[in-house]
């Protein structure tokens, strides 16, 4: 059943305010979700103040700077800062992002920042995604093939690698995943945006000779007719890619097979 | 605490090899509605609080009352396919299970009494 409120010990409280830093003239303010197992605390904001002339212009920028200068114990994932390890995915104004591609300049007034929405937390700004990455292994990831592997390469023409465009990209940051409320109800049996623009990816791959037997195993009313094409994954999407149309097309083939 | 890896729990039993059919004949029926419901609305519209012998004589005529029970079916199938959805997506377990088959009964009575009150009015009984 679905819950609309935070379980007791999940609701957020008001946590503390850092001084702000001395003598600066161009500070912002931060508020910043914590929470930590340990110490059977609710989760709490903590409020920060940065010197904007002295930070870099990134989201992930300033949390470094707090982890650096201020508070030594906040807690998040980051590793390329370039948008490309999907890591530092989090949930900064209301929207699901990467913190490192994220500009500080594009969000307006105070800056909120929360761990992706609806997925149980590890500590602080850290979601436990094993369960979107075990989505992930559960479509097959990787070409699947029963002819003989050829002398050399698998081929493929310039158009049919085209097809791919738009979806190789994801970087698996559960940003859309995590933004879709079909995902926050039922993700124990939906597979999610991403699992699912994946699953496009290797079923229109030219190469691939297992296209029924992937679509086989996604006819399921929860595992993918669980999209309400709300849109969500796409307006997200830190890569800007559109999971949306993806599951669409996997809808339009499973349509197409049965008549 | 279950010992369940997150493999096992996304596997969970497996793919239920539907939900194709019930998605394009949503999509069907909602294409029959966009003709179905101006088709029905405008007779009946028309003649609302008139008297019993003109509404008889409106669904005597084969078209209208055709459409009306066109319209009956079609739209108790729709409704409760999209009800369905809706119940699948926020009511889990046993009180989904009880909501869906109150629903499909509902819908199916709804489809009757519609079906049987225009024909009622059409043979003229």
């Amino acid at each position: 059943m679905v819950e609309l409120a935070l379980p007791k010990n999940s609701r957020i409280r008001t946590g503390k305010t850092w001084p702000k830093p001395e003598g600066a003239k161009n500070v912002r303010k931060f508020m910043v979700y914590r929470w930590t197992p340990d110490d059977g605390e609710n989760p709490r904001v903590d409020t920060y103040f940065l010197d904007m002339d002295k930070c870099g212009p990134m989201v992930l920028d300033a949390l470094i700077k707090i982890k650096n200068e201020i508070d030594p114990t906040l807690t998040f994932r980051r590793s390329c800062r370039e948008g490309i390890c999907g890591s530092c995915a989090m949930n900064i104004d209301g929207r699901n992002h990467l913190a490192c591609i994220y500009g500080l300049d594009e969000i307006k007034g105070d800056v909120k920042i929360y761990p992706l929405p609806h997925m149980p937390v590890v500590r602080d700004l850290v979601p436990d995604l094993t369960l979107f990455y075990a989505q992930h292994a559960s479509i097959m990831p990787w070409l699947e093939t029963k002819t003989n592997a050829p002398q050399k390469e698998w081929r493929q023409s310039i158009e049919d690698r085209k097809k791919l465009d738009g979806l190789y990209e994801c970087v698996m940051c559960a940003s859309c995943s995590t933004a879709c409320p079909s995902y926050w109800w039922n993700q124990d049996r939906y597979l999610g945006p991403a699992a699912l623009l994946h699953a496009y990816r290797w079923i229109i791959d030219s190469r691939d000779e297992a296209t029924g037997e992937r679509l086989d195993d996604l006819e399921d009313p929860f595992k993918l007719y669980r999209c309400h094409t709300i849109m969500n994954c796409a307006e997200t999407c830190p890569k800007g890619l559109n999971p949306a149309k993806a599951i669409a097309e996997i809808k339009k083939m499973m349509v197409q097979r049965t008549i | 605490m279950r010992y369940m890896t997150d493999r096992s729990r996304v596997e969970g039993l497996g793919s239920a090899k539907a939900g194709t059919q019930h998605f394009w004949e949503q999509r069907i029926s909602a294409i029959a509605l966009l003709f179905l419901v101006p088709c029905f609305v405008f007779p009946f519209a028309w003649h609302l609080g008139e008297g019993y012998e003109a509404v008889r004589a409106a669904y005597a005529h084969p078209f209208n009352a055709i459409v009306a029970i066109a319209f009956f079916v079609t739209v108790s199938l729709h409704l409760f396919q999209g009800l369905q959805v809706v119940i699948e997506d926020y009511v889990h377990g046993r009180m989904g299970m009880v909501l869906i088959i109150s629903t499909r009964l509902l819908c199916t009575l709804l489809a009757l009494v519609g079906v049987y009150a225009i024909i009622k009015i059409a043979l003229g009984a």
